[in-house]
């Protein structure tokens, strides 16, 4: 074994300890354990959607099946053009899971290399870069993406657009303020003088220092991102119908609120359900990653 | 002081003039003419070109981005292509409502968030701590037109307390304004305590402690002074926040004010409505920020140094 290959070994070895640490602590948090059940069960939902009831069940239009209340054939009950609610809040887990979930990762990418990029290189890309977020800070962010899906037209890929585009600008600032920080550290003039590129330091050394940061917040920020998608589809610009999706359906209930009560029900609390997992999912994962936030 | 002040004023026009480019940019890539949209399918394609024509939306992009930037610097903000009427009349109409209602959930969801995220560190791992952390939590996950349409459900429509929509008395804002600041209330609340528990493990509280202040004294006087800096970034924040979620709560409570407005523009590719609302918002946002600066400095002697020199 050359050397080489040792030094990953043992690089992996620490990485999973690490890890192993990051487990038990978050183990400990009783209110963070319930979170990872529930998100685990709206992730298996939504993974399974298809087996648990049909799509075509989300969108089967039935004339005599108008507003019933929960009953054993549709547990949830039927709306106004008499699909059954059960299945549209099922199908419906996909989009905000994966435009909670999605987004965040798509913003996290983006964010980690430009503002890997905006600290490494600093200079006039830096301030471009700077301003044109202090500019997309400076709109409230619900009427950029407001603006961004009017612009592009209202659906699925164009919300997820405009949502990464709100939210990208805090992780380049984090990313920047980290590697700025580690940027005059030995290890990477170590590395400079070992030959490794410019690239290579950047994901090799600086990337990973950034991580924790990021997951923190990452973690805060994806139900945020989730409420703020349905936010829009419930105001008519995200998702559109016959589409199932919870802040749409919430949308819908508005007319049958005083007598069919459990559509504005159900859809909301798979809302509040889902947001309050990844809430407390998010906490946890902070608690164990940076112990010196715990008090 | 002042020409700090001074100096981040001026740093606020190129930040307003990025926004107008950008806002301007994206509306002019929004599909369809206003002229279409005003009229409707059933008018004919020559009736659409003669009213873009009249709006002035068959010109080149960049001559109507200039033109509109002209207009804006002799202080014209334009016309709704709706309505035809000056923006800065239909603002007059819907702007107090927006200010009072977000003004009112903006000044509880502070007062009390900090009142309570001060009780919370104070007291650490009492039932109020407790309580407050399981419903801070829990807030944090309910979206304000959920909160909104139960609270309409409950308070309106069950119980008859509150009215379900408009603002005919004060009872009419009751519902809208506890939709909008529970969520920014228990953000607040929730920094808070972290940052009071920070400052309470300083030394120099010990000090205090050891010298005999008393318990309130310590806390407003000595931790607290030095926990509210992150907290007023927080609020200068949240008082963008607040007009960002009027667009939502407005819709929910059918109430006149910019939120309605926006949405209202951005579906009929009304732009002139569109950008001005935008300036109007990001102006409020980039004053509060302003402000929160400025705050930091009269909190803090060590900031207030800094600026000074």
């Amino acid at each position: 074994m050359n050397q080489t290959e040792e030094r990953k070994l043992n690089r992996r070895a620490m990485r999973r300890e690490h890890a192993a640490d990051t487990w038990r602590l978050y183990r400990k948090n009783k209110a963070a354990m319930l979170g990872l059940v529930i998100l685990t069960v709206f992730v298996l939902v939504a993974v399974f959607a298809d087996l648990i009831v049909p799509y075509a069940d989300a969108l089967q239009q039935s004339a005599a099946n108008r507003l019933k209340p929960p009953s054993a054939g549709h547990p949830f009950g039927t709306d106004k053009f008499g699909r059954d609610v059960f299945a549209r809040i099922v199908h419906g887990s996909r989009r905000s899971l994966s435009l909670g979930i999605g987004t965040t990762l798509i913003s996290v990418i983006i964010g980690g290399i430009v503002g890997a990029a905006c600290g490494y290189f600093g200079k006039l890309f830096d301030s471009i870069v700077m301003r044109l977020c202090d500019v997309l800070t400076s709109v409230p962010a619900i009427l950029f993406a407001l603006a961004v899906v009017a612009a592009l037209g209202a659906n699925m890929v164009n919300l997820i657009i405009a949502i990464t585009v709100i939210s990208v600008p805090s992780y380049i600032r984090i990313v920047r303020s980290v590697v700025l920080s580690i940027a005059d550290r030995d290890y990477i003039h170590a590395a400079r003088l070992c030959g490794r590129s410019d690239a290579g330091i950047l994901f090799g050394h600086v990337l990973p220092n950034a991580m924790g940061p990021i997951i923190v917040q990452a973690s805060m920020n994806v139900a945020s991102m989730m409420l703020t998608a349905a936010s829009l589809s419930f105001v008519g610009m995200g998702v559109q119908a016959p589409v199932p999706e919870w802040g749409a359906m919430l949308n819908e209930a508005r007319d049958f609120m005083m007598n069919q009560p459990y559509l504005l029900a159900f859809p909301g609390l798979a809302i509040v359900l889902c947001a309050l997992s990844l809430n407390l999912v998010g906490d946890g994962l902070r608690d164990a990653l940076d112990p010196r936030m715990k008090n | 002081m002042l020409k700090y002040v001074l100096k981040r004023l001026l740093l606020m026009i190129p930040i307003l003039l990025g926004v107008i480019f950008i806002v301007f940019t994206i509306m002019n890539f929004t599909p369809g003419t206003p002229g279409r949209t005003i009229l409707g399918m059933s008018a004919t394609q020559e009736q659409v070109d003669q009213l873009n024509h009249e709006l002035g939306y068959d010109r080149p992009f960049f001559e109507r981005f200039v033109r509109y930037c002209g207009d804006l610097l002799q202080g014209d903000l334009g016309s709704s292509y709706r309505t035809r009427q000056p923006f800065v009349t239909e603002l007059a109409g819907r702007l107090p409502t927006t200010l009072r209602v977000g003004g009112i959930a903006f000044v509880i969801s502070s007062v009390l968030g900090i009142l309570l995220g001060v009780l919370a560190a104070a007291k650490q791992y009492s039932f109020i701590d407790t309580f407050s952390s399981v419903t801070a939590i829990l807030f944090a996950s309910v979206p304000a037109f959920f909160l909104g349409m139960v609270l309409i459900y409950v308070f309106g429509l069950t119980l008859g307390w509150f009215p379900t929509f408009g603002l005919a008395d004060w009872k009419g804002y009751v519902l809208p304004v506890v939709s909008l600041s529970l969520a920014t209330l228990v953000s607040v609340q929730r920094l808070t305590r972290t940052t009071m528990l920070e400052a309470v493990r300083c030394d120099f509280v010990r000090t205090a402690k050891a010298k005999g202040c008393t318990k309130g004294r310590i806390i407003w006087k000595h931790a607290f002074k030095n926990a509210v800096l992150p907290v007023i970034t927080v609020l200068g924040i949240n008082a963008g926040t607040v007009f960002g979620g009027a667009v939502v709560v407005e819709s929910v409570y059918q109430l006149p004010g910019m939120g309605t407005y926006i949405l209202t523009a951005i579906r009929s590719k009304d732009i002139p409505v569109v950008m001005s609302s935008t300036i109007v918002l990001s102006l409020f946002f980039c004053l509060a920020m302003i402000l929160v600066d400025i705050l930091y400095a009269a909190v803090d002697p060590r900031i207030r140094e800094r600026m000074t020199r």
